[in-house]
């Protein structure tokens, strides 16, 4: 049991606008650190720039709001530098997959351990209202009139591309399912991944609407569980099974299919190509995956990097700066 | 071939070997530079190499040059022009040769003079001297041929054979300045410690061509001796400018007891400083080879923040991609220290040629009103003691600092005394205490030097949100009041300013009553000397002023400038000093010699420049 509560991680007033997703994720995020138990002072929140970037001015604990899209490289610095921290580094879909692209896939390739929450409303809404990289083809805002003319990127396919080890998904309304997602991120050593759904109710009201209910997720998403048999629906009657190369669903009792025929969830399974697929899968043909979808173990940038000083040390007869001068050739003037 | 040479004493001498980028000239250059600096002679090194790794063969663009310059006394630059050049191929020598001095001695390598040689390096006669119009004495020496010869049987491959010629330039020049082979001899063995049979070659065709040079006095009318002068006692160590950076990072590091942190992407000519930096992790030292430039400076701001001693290097154009995370660092007061190698530019312009046209990008290339307390390094040694006053800074004042090079400094190099730690400042951290808790906020300055407390993620009792959003004064909550903007503007720029009480004063080297007081800042510091040195041997009363710290000014940088009825500053851009000083000094006038050509400058042509402003 964990000695802290979710008060002892709360700072402040969010400015959130009524009703924005981000509160909800946020009261879920006081609720898995008060789970976890790591002490609030051992805990640094690093953020970019952008509305769900303001984030750490809501916790007790240490807390960087930088620059945007530099999240992920503060953040690696940040852990690598002092690894007895627990670092979390949150950014929305701008910050952390357009002008922080290039840091978001290479911490995931690095692995370094960080848990990065990127809160995902498919817009720009601190700039009030363009279109991100997650945005889908014809999408209209204010700086897409008449519709964008380029496709999204797909979170996942991004973090697998950069052989990712950790990727859920969650909604951010969806509070216990919130927690356990964001402890599963904490618990994995390595870079973690975890991509919230998140309403911007101003300048993206809906994007989320298929799976932003209790109701609607009940009908359209899948909670996957390593484990365990990959089953939906609101009576528990649909299924996720192989077809080929890909997955198809399945009614269970329709044309002779049972629960054996299922696929059950690995998420600790190596090879990422089912992961990717349960990761991509849309409505109205499929259930979205919500959960953890992948978590490999494999090892981090910062134990790496710590026991390559290690080992050297070892091995090296210097230790500080008159032994290092020793190491070089001199000579005496007497 | 002459009767026996004359030997004759010299109190200085410069040499400059080239060939092609492959020929081995710069590790020719480096051992001779050491082993003369290991007899006591001053050493100042300049390697001038193309910017392609290997261009063609024999073509005028691959050239690559390594000049020396070595003084029984006191040397400051690496000299204009040479003594002796070694012309290992057609496009040396014409490339090279107009760094000779009329009474210089040319030894080339006769044979790699071929037509097809000849060709390549655009000669339109089979004659190069006259072609060229070099009337010094040129001495045609055999080295290919010999180093095929003595390594006949050596069982070495024709290829590893060939690149053995350059230790045949290598012995000549011993020879020709009296050197003790048994000094390269050991240094061979140590470069090539896991290649013995590579080590022995080179070692016998040390000797071949000693003995060559000594039987048949290679065809060169005199040898030279070089007497060493006195220097301080103690031990030395051979040293450039890149190196004697990382080492000043890992001294303070060890001073402040702190870890050192280096967030880095490769770029030329800051590099070495990762590379040597990547080397020490006995020491506990952190590199980080980040994915982009953006990245090695906000890494290193994330490290800063977690507690280490953070630095990133760099040069003019990762600057550029750095300033964004630099003013981060610069609003949350956190200490950073930013290596700025400097090179050609704009753009990617000449990346391995030397210039100080990065000033005022370092100074004002930020957005907002964003001070930042900017170094400059004077020479290849003192880019020890200016890394270890830009950490000692960065960390004692909350504050990233810039710390100039230039590639000429951070690829020549010196001799240098090893320092002694005991004999370095203290370096303090301005961390919070157990007692400030509950009357501690982020923002909250000592009132002498306005510097914030850094209270390190981790600590109990001081959990706290900063970030690029202004903030309040004291308490550091995000605050828009436009009282407490100004204030807060204010009390950056004044804390950086305070600094000035914490640095040492500007020292002129020369008479108060000089006709012309130079000035100058960073790696010009050797060229400006000896010019003024020069002038002053000539009865001419000028006098020099050197700046290492740009910002804030030494306290007493007025008064100095104000003193002299003529004040030149001498710098490798079109003004940027200058500019500088006119805005901090109301009503100054200054002359402004300027030179932007990737060149270190040449000694004649300041002192021409000088003694034009004397005669006005």
């Amino acid at each position: 049991m964990s000695e802290y509560k979710a008060q002892d991680y709360k700072f402040g007033q969010p400015r959130w606008c009524p009703g924005c997703g981000d509160h909800a994720f946020l009261g879920a995020l006081h609720k898995a650190m008060s789970e976890i138990g790591v002490a609030p002072h051992d805990i640094a929140v690093i953020s970019g720039i952008g509305c769900s970037s303001r984030l750490p001015y809501y916790m007790n604990t240490y807390g960087f709001h930088t620059i945007h899209g530099r999240a992920a490289a503060i953040a690696t610095g940040a852990k690598v530098a002092n690894p007895n921290l627990t670092v979390w580094q949150i950014s929305g879909d701008g910050d952390g997959l357009a002008i922080g692209g290039n840091h978001f896939i290479h911490a995931v390739r690095r692995n370094i351990d960080l848990n990065m929450i990127l809160l995902n409303n498919r817009i720009y809404g601190l700039t009030k209202g363009q279109y991100s990289p997650t945005s889908s083809r014809g999408f209209v805002s204010k700086s897409s009139p008449y519709g964008t003319v380029e496709d999204p990127f797909r979170p996942a396919e991004l973090c697998f591309g950069a052989r990712g080890n950790f990727f859920a998904r969650c909604v951010a309304t969806d509070m216990s399912a919130t927690v356990e997602c964001l402890k599963a991120a904490a618990q994995h050593k390595g870079a973690s991944v975890t991509e919230v759904l998140q309403n911007c109710v101003i300048f993206n009201n809906g994007t989320h609407d298929s799976v932003y209910t209790k109701e609607g997720r009940a009908k359209n998403a899948i909670y996957l569980e390593h484990g365990k048999p990959m089953i939906f629906g609101e009576n528990s009657e649909y299924g996720l099974a192989q077809e080929g190369f890909g997955l198809k669903v399945v009614k269970l009792g329709e044309n002779g299919v049972t629960e054996k025929d299922i696929l059950v969830h690995d998420a600790h399974c190596a090879d990422p190509t089912l992961h990717l697929k349960l990761a991509l899968m849309e409505g109205p043909e499929f259930p979205v995956a919500l959960g953890i979808i992948r978590d490999v173990e494999a090892p981090t940038y910062n134990d790496s990097v710590h026991a390559q000083l290690e080992e050297v040390k070892a091995k090296k007869p210097y230790h500080n700066f008159a032994e290092l001068l020793e190491t070089n050739e001199t000579w005496e003037i007497k | 071939m002459a009767e026996l040479n004359k030997k004759e004493e010299l109190g200085q001498v410069i040499i400059r070997f080239s060939g092609d980028s492959g020929d081995g000239m710069q590790l020719a250059g480096n051992i001779f530079s050491t082993i003369s600096a290991i007899v006591g002679n001053d050493i100042c090194t300049f390697p001038d190499y193309p910017a392609d790794i290997r261009a063609p063969q024999g073509v005028l663009t691959g050239v690559s040059g390594f000049q020396v310059h070595i003084g029984a006394d006191k040397v400051y630059t690496p000299g204009d022009k040479c003594d002796v050049l070694i012309a290992m191929n057609p496009a040396a020598l014409k490339t090279q040769y107009k760094h000779c001095k009329p009474t210089a001695a040319i030894i080339i390598d006769s044979d790699s003079f071929t037509a097809k040689d000849l060709e390549k390096a655009e000669f339109k006669t089979d004659d190069p001297i006259a072609e060229l119009g070099i009337t010094c004495e040129v001495v045609p020496c055999p080295i290919t041929s010999m180093c095929i010869e003595t390594l006949k049987d050596s069982g070495l491959d024709n290829k590893s054979v060939v690149r053995c010629k350059n230790m045949l330039a290598l012995c000549l020049v011993c020879w020709l300045f009296d050197r003790d082979l048994s000094l390269a001899e050991n240094m061979l063995k140590a470069k090539f410690a896991k290649k013995p049979e590579i080590a022995e070659a080179n070692i016998k065709v040390l000797h071949a061509g000693y003995n060559m040079g000594h039987n048949t006095h290679a065809s060169i009318s005199h040898t030279y001796s070089i007497e060493s002068k006195q220097k301080a006692k103690g031990k030395y160590m051979d040293i450039n400018g890149n190196k004697a950076t990382a080492y000043g990072l890992m001294a303070a590091a060890e001073k402040a007891e702190m870890n050192l942190f280096l967030g880095s992407y490769p770029i030329t000519p800051a590099t070495d400083i990762l590379h040597e930096l990547a080397k020490h992790k006995s020491m506990g030292v952190i590199t980080m080879q980040a994915e982009d430039e953006i990245a090695g400076c906000a890494s290193a701001v994330g490290a800063a923040y977690a507690g280490a001693l953070a630095c990133t290097s760099t040069s003019g154009p990762g600057i550029c991609l750095k300033s964004e995370a630099i003013n981060l660092a610069v609003i949350t007061e956190l200490p950073l220290v930013i290596i700025d190698v400097q090179r050609g530019g704009p753009s990617t312009g000449l990346p391995t040629k030397s210039e100080q046209t990065d000033l005022l990008q370092v100074l004002f290339g930020r957005n907002g009103e964003s001070p930042i307390p900017v170094i400059a390094a004077t020479s290849p040694t003192d880019c020890f003691d200016s890394a270890y006053w830009a950490c000692k800074i960065a960390v004692e004042h909350m504050t990233p600092v810039i710390l100039l090079t230039d590639a000429f400094i951070a690829n020549g190099s010196a001799a240098f005394k090893l320092p002694n730690l005991n004999d370095y400042p203290a370096i303090k951290p301005n961390y919070t205490t157990p007692e400030m808790i509950g009357n501690w906020t982020p923002y909250k300055r000592d009132p002498e030097t306005l510097v914030r407390y850094w209270a390190v993620p981790g600590t109990p009792g001081f959990m706290h949100r900063i970030g690029g959003l202004e903030k309040s004064n004291a308490t550091g909550t995000i605050s828009n009041d436009p009282d407490n903007h100004h204030l807060m503007v204010e009390q950056r720029a004044k804390k950086v300013a305070l600094i000035a009480e914490r640095i040492p004063e500007l020292n002129v080297e020369g008479a108060d009553d000089a006709d012309l007081l130079v000035v100058g800042f960073g790696g010009t510091y050797g060229h400006l000397r000896e010019a003024v040195q020069q002038m002053n041997e000539e009865g001419k009363k000028v006098a020099h002023a050197h700046l290492n710290f740009i910002n804030p000014l030494p306290r007493n940088t007025k008064e100095v400038l104000s003193r002299y009825k003529n004040v030149v500053v001498a710098e490798q851009n079109m003004g940027q000093l200058a500019a500088y000083l006119r805005m901090n000094i109301e009503g100054i006038k200054l002359h402004q010699f300027n030179e932007v050509k990737g060149q270190p400058f040449n000694v004649a042509t300041l002192v021409e420049a000088f003694d034009k402003i004397i005669s006005e």
